[in-house]
């Protein structure tokens, strides 16, 4: 044992230096913070919530490909339900259905999940220190060369050859790095969730999406089961334009639908916002890397960010491992961040931004329209960024929407 | 003036607001929601965003 007072104000196992330094144990942080111990170099993360993983801000769904890219099999212990397709509700009530007859998504238990990726990055030899907050960045000669953290009362100096900043929609040291990650109020949606027990589904294995501007402008409602009568129940609507707040939209529907929620019991409640747009052309400067929800890497169209921001997570950390065994980190070698991930993954979300801001300016009458002309497969397509074009034939069947035709060109 | 408040009975501390603020106002500070009156300009893009009413436009008390 060690003698003398021990100093419960300083992190436990802090050291003053690190290789990387990973602001947020995020999906995306602790991604990035496992594929970087795992080449060998020293990773701190630092988390400002006292759990990894809570409160959640998520309606965690996740397809089974993302969670077999990380190297799991979806048979782990965070997985609360196993997902074989989704219904999906034209406003005017209509209804569509897909079964993929296996697996092809999880919705997992974030508080479970989030922890699973702490625990493998930490097994690889990185270094997690939550309720410590990072203050700001530390500067060498203009370079980003570390931060200040806070824990309780006192605050430390950490340097780092590079920072990663994966603090979440709330993040301000990209901010302070020189990376204007500020959201424009039409790029964000406004999340409201309740987590529910004994409610009444016609199916758990499938996802419920209901579409309509009356329910939830420029968004959608959807219910996601985590089990036989266990959901989360949500809404994601657009901060322009909508009257009302998320929490009322979303408890009128609820009380609209006793046939669903007659029973039904609320377990928790969860705010978040939900970025859909405003991608990031440069996402590097000296000796800084900022991922995930904090770079606006969310699919525009169904708010997923659980997939986008591992994978940026992922190639953040081949180019930053790459950098670092070269000795540069500066904005230049790590810009290379920013044109594998444009390639693999920028380039598809903007295709997908644009058809949000199509859908964003539908009137209900015409999303029943195109409940009539699409089929479902289209829609996946659409959400994946593929197919656009027949689309746009569809839409300028209707002499007012030639105009939104053309923003996906 | 006018001046964005927070009302932590209501806030579910998402930090959904820090980052729609164009002024860089905001913070989330130990899980808490706190703004700098000096840098907010009353746009109300906060109260706009705010999932469940916790954020309004008040009459900023003279200290």
């Amino acid at each position: 044992m060690k003698s003398g007072v021990i100093d419960i104000t300083r992190p436990v196992n802090l050291k003053d230096e690190y290789d990387v330094v990973i602001i947020g144990a995020g999906p995306a942080g602790s991604r990035c913070a496992r594929l970087i111990a795992e080449e060998g170099f020293s990773v701190a993360v630092f988390e400002k919530r006292a759990e990894i993983g809570a409160p959640k801000r998520c309606a965690e769904g996740i397809g089974v490909k993302a969670l077999q890219r990380m190297g799991y099999t979806g048979n782990e212990r965070f997985v609360a339900q196993h997902i074989d397709g989704f219904y999906l509700y034209a406003p005017n009530g209509k209804e569509f259905m897909v079964e993929y007859g296996s697996s092809q998504g999880c919705v997992v238990e974030r508080k479970v999940f989030d922890k699973f990726l702490a625990y493998d990055a930490a097994k690889a030899g990185a270094s997690f220190f939550t309720r410590t907050e990072v203050v700001d960045v530390l500067r060498d000669d203009g370079k980003i060369s570390g931060v200040v953290i806070r824990y309780g009362e006192e605050e430390f100096e950490v340097k780092a050859k590079v920072v990663v900043s994966a603090e979440g929609i709330e993040g301000k040291i990209a901010r302070k790095a020189g990376i204007d990650t500020t959201n424009k109020l039409i790029n964000v949606d406004s999340g409201y969730q309740y987590e529910m027990a004994n409610l009444t589904m016609k199916d758990p294995k499938k996802l419920y999406f209901y579409l309509g501007n009356e329910i939830a402008p420029r968004g959608y409602i959807w219910i996601f089961p985590k089990g036989e009568y266990v959901a989360n129940v949500g809404i994601g609507i657009g901060g322009v334009g909508a009257t009302k707040k998320a929490k009322e939209y979303l408890d009128a529907w609820i009380e609209n639908h006793p046939e669903i929620f007659g029973e039904a019991s609320i377990i928790e409640e969860n705010a978040g916002g939900i970025p859909v747009g405003g991608l990031l052309e440069d996402m590097v400067r000296d000796g800084f890397v900022v991922i995930g929800d904090a770079a606006h890497t969310v699919n525009p169209i169904h708010g997923g960010g659980m997939d986008e921001g591992t994978k940026a997570g992922e190639m953040a950390a081949r180019v930053i491992c790459e950098c670092l065994e070269q000795g540069d980190v500066s904005h230049n070698a790590l810009a290379k961040f920013n044109k594998l991930w444009w390639k693999e993954r920028g380039e598809k979300l903007k295709r997908v931004e644009k058809l949000r801001q199509v859908i964003e300016k539908l009137r209900d009458d015409d999303l029943n329209f195109l409940a009539e002309e699409l089929d479902v497969q289209d829609v996946i397509d659409f959400a994946g960024g593929k197919n656009l074009t027949k689309l746009a034939k569809i839409l300028i069947k209707r002499p007012k929407l030639i105009k939104l035709a053309t923003i996906l060109r | 003036m006018m001046v964005a408040k927070n009302i932590p009975s209501v806030c579910l501390s998402c930090g959904g607001c820090v980052g729609v603020c164009p002024q860089d106002a905001i913070s989330l500070k130990d899980m808490k929601i706190v703004i700098d009156k000096e840098k907010c300009n009353n746009c109300g893009a906060c109260v706009r965003f705010c999932p469940v009413g916790a954020m309004k436009l008040d009459e900023e008390r003279g200290d």
